[in-house]
């Protein structure tokens, strides 16, 4: 019993892991979580209309290397 | 009881710090295991990350958990975000690291490896991990504003511009050398040119697909990228022994110069989505990589270091760059130790999305001492190839000589010895025709690579493979940073000039985006092009003009952290960025000044240039410049050089006058006059993130 739910818990463990890892890898691309995204608008602002996953990616992806933000370290 | 046993382990790994400095600093004449200066290196800088580092966190700057952070304060899912302190902390730390750690310790090590090792140690603890940590409190504080908005907010509307200009020309600056060392390793490199080439094609195919096909889908495409620059790397193998393709893919230095000028503008006025953007993932994902396998592979393989602990060079003569110890040596490790360019990013994108102030120390302070780490694992690379074969890679041709048997000779009159043969089968492992005279770090560090990844992966030719993954590897990202930087470089001259003109402040219109991009392009191409055509000019002429500019940048940020605790009246403990400065200030305006005044014309540009413009008007040729339009422009890029070092100091004695008024106003008033932003609480479900 014990071993089943601690198998279940590192199933549970490795997949936060992994949320964390492709959200680190997108955020170095400049790419905040979507989902968070959504939740914020449909919580702060609902009159908004929600972008899909492409048209969100887009409008990251110029807006970072929008004046500004483009230095890049040595 | 528990924290009888934290107290005791924390003893003894300060102990052990300890233990492994004292073997470094006292063993000689014996070679030594890279493992004691990594472990010295990771032991302290635990230590002092668990006690400095929450020292200046909890006395120095008071953060407060329950304060609310930009991200929570003005949410927008976008930029604003409260985000996990482990995410930011990759994010974070993608954004500091790149070509400065790893080639400034390369440079360094022709002292030997110790005092380059110990100034990264005891600079990042003291310095760049509390200038980068203070600066990113300061602007979380502030709204997440920039370090140009700081300035100009705390100290005045005067020094906030002279910063800015200040910022622009180091950007200039940056730009250059980065390209330089691309140039140096490129030049003459059949297999390099083909496999940098083939990233266009490889990273516009990405674009399509990210953009067009499957919108967004970062993770898949840079797999399959991933496996196409590998194959890119094996195919070049192949193009550089074909008898027409690899004369075809070979330049030299000042061909390669022309087509990077031609290919910075390009790529700056490209659609993001389409070069930019995609080669950008593609060389995060593998700097992140590589810095990983570097730390792995060395963990494995222990290499020893075969560079001794201290050179004779450690007198100022060495061939790779000229100068003492005081202050060359902190000038030329930059980014390693402290590096102003990092003010940038803690009051750039990192504010905006801490979620509680108490991730601070880890993100700021704690993202300092990795990249300290990354710095001491370019010293390691450097440190573990045979000392002839590092100074036969890294002293200009004009003092060691062009072909094999010459800087043989002469290296091995330094005490390196080294016989020809070991020159050429070095060159021969690694695919090259050649490797003398190589400065600029990348090459260096590429070999000491290629050993560590061998050493795990052996096998038949595969040393040359890791070579040019390595070279790739830093060409990428530093290609990524020309890219990038040249963009930002147009906004900052668009806005800059648009105080005089203002049509030019139209950032969408085409024709002040091609004005202001060709200006940006034309000034970093200037002084890529003289230091490449300049026989004795190159990394060793831009290199440290760079470090002067980078450790001022530096300067200035901490003059602002001191002017913002004055403020706040924490006066006790603003020794805490005090101390930096003044070493920062002694160290960037010695620096400046020998290479304004110094009478030896190969450290003093002014001694220089006008040696140069003696010669001329006697009529002597210098060699090995051939003709008098050559050396008129030796002369000219001195002056120009000069000029720069002169602006540079006169940045930061302006800062530092407005700074010390800024602190006697500060001191003269009973209340806090600092400009943070209104207290909010957090809401208590939003403390926890």
């Amino acid at each position: 019993m014990d071993t089943m739910l601690n198998a279940s818990g590192l199933v549970a463990n490795g997949r936060r892991v992994w949320r964390r890892v492709v959200e680190s890898a997108r955020l170095c691309c400049g790419v905040p979580d979507y989902d968070n995204y959504v939740r914020h608008l449909k919580e702060e602002h609902p009159e908004r209309p929600v972008p899909d996953y492409a048209t969100f990616f887009r409008e990251r992806q110029d807006a970072r290397y929008r004046g500004g933000s483009g230095t890049r370290c040595c | 009881m528990k924290g009888g046993i934290a107290k005791l382990a924390w003893a003894a790994l300060a102990l052990l710090g300890a233990v492994c400095f004292a073997v470094l600093a006292l063993r000689r004449g014996e070679s030594i295991n890279a493992l004691w200066i990594v472990t010295a290196a990771v032991a302290i800088y635990l230590v002092a990350f668990r006690f400095y580092g929450r020292f200046i966190a909890s006395r120095v700057l008071e953060v407060d958990a329950t304060r609310a952070t930009p991200a929570f304060a003005h949410n927008d899912g976008l930029d604003f975000v409260p985000t996990n302190r482990h995410v930011l902390f990759g994010h974070h730390f993608a954004a500091i690291a790149g070509a400065g750690p790893l080639v400034g310790p390369v440079l360094a090590a022709q002292m030997g490896y110790l005092p380059g090792t110990l100034w990264l140690i005891v600079g990042v603890v003291l310095a760049g991990a509390v200038q980068d940590f203070m600066v990113l409190v300061i602007s979380s504080r502030r709204d997440g504003r920039s370090l140009g908005d700081l300035v100009r907010e705390e100290m005045g509307q005067a020094p906030g511009t002279i910063a800015l200009i200040g910022a622009f020309l180091i950007m200039i600056i940056i730009l250059a050398v980065l390209a330089m060392i691309v140039v140096k390793a490129l030049a003459e490199s059949p297999w390099g040119m083909f496999t940098v080439i083939a990233t266009i094609p490889i990273a516009i195919f990405m674009g399509i697909y990210m953009r067009l096909i499957r919108p967004g889908r970062i993770a898949e495409i840079s797999i399959v990228g991933f496996i196409l620059l590998l194959t890119a790397i094996w195919f070049g193998g192949e193009v550089a022994v074909h008898p027409t393709w690899g004369p075809a893919f070979t330049f030299s230095a000042t061909e390669i110069t022309w087509m990077l000028v031609g290919y910075g503008f390009i790529a700056a006025v490209l659609p993001v989505w389409l070069l930019l953007a995609p080669r950008d993932y593609l060389s995060t994902f593998l700097k992140i990589g590589t810095i990983f396998a570097l730390a792995i592979g060395i963990l494995i393989v222990m290499p020893e270091l075969r560079m001794p602990a201290l050179t004779q060079f450690t007198d100022g003569s060495g061939p790779v760059w000229k100068g003492g110890m005081f202050p060359f040596l902190f000038i030329t490790i930059a980014c390693g130790a402290v590096s102003g360019f990092h003010a940038l990013i803690s009051s750039g994108t990192t504010p905006k999305l801490l979620a509680n102030e108490t991730h601070a120390p880890y993100i700021g302070y704690g993202g300092m001492l990795m990249e300290s780490f990354v710095a001491i694992m370019a010293m390691v690379a450097a440190s573990i190839i045979d000392p002839g074969v590092y100074f036969a890679m890294n002293s200009p041709a004009a003092i060691v000589g062009t072909d094999a048997a010459s800087v043989a000779a002469t290296v091995s009159s330094w005490g390196f010895v080294v016989t020809p043969d070991i020159l050429t089968a070095t060159a021969a492992d690694i695919g090259e025709n050649s490797i003398l005279s190589r400065a600029g770090g990348a090459p260096t560090l590429a070999v000491g690579i290629a050993q560590i990844l061998h050493s795990i992966l052996p096998g038949e030719g595969t040393m040359a493979f890791w070579y040019h993954f390595a070279i790739l590897f830093e060409a990428l990202f530093i290609l990524t940073a020309v890219d990038a930087g040249t963009r930002a470089g147009r906004f900052m001259l668009q806005d800059l000039l648009g105080n005089f003109v203002p049509a030019l402040k139209r950032t969408e219109a085409w024709g002040p985006n091609l004005i202001a991009t060709a200006g940006c392009v034309g000034l970093w191409g200037w002084f890529l092009y003289q230091g490449v055509t300049d026989p004795l000019g190159g990394i060793n002429m831009l290199w440290p003009l760079f470090g002067i500019a980078n450790q001022m940048l530096a300067g200035i940020a901490l003059m602002l952290c001191t002017v913002v605790l004055f403020k706040m009246k924490r006066d006790r403990y603003a020794w805490v960025s005090i101390v930096p400065t003044v070493w920062l200030l002694i160290c960037t305006t010695a620096a400046g000044w020998i290479k304004l005044f110094d009478p030896n014309p190969s450290v003093g540009f002014l001694a220089q240039a006008n040696r140069y413009r003696n010669a001329i008007s006697a009529e002597e040729l210098i060699p090995p410049s051939m003709d008098f339009g050559a050396m008129q422009q030796v002369m000219i890029s001195n002056y120009v050089n000069a000029g720069l070092t002169a602006v540079f100091m006169f940045v930061v004695f302006a800062v530092l006058f407005y700074s010390i008024k800024a602190i006697r106003k500060a001191r003269s008033v009973g209340d806090r006059t600092d400009r943070e932003t209104a207290y909010v609480a957090l809401q208590p479900h939003e403390v926890n993130v």
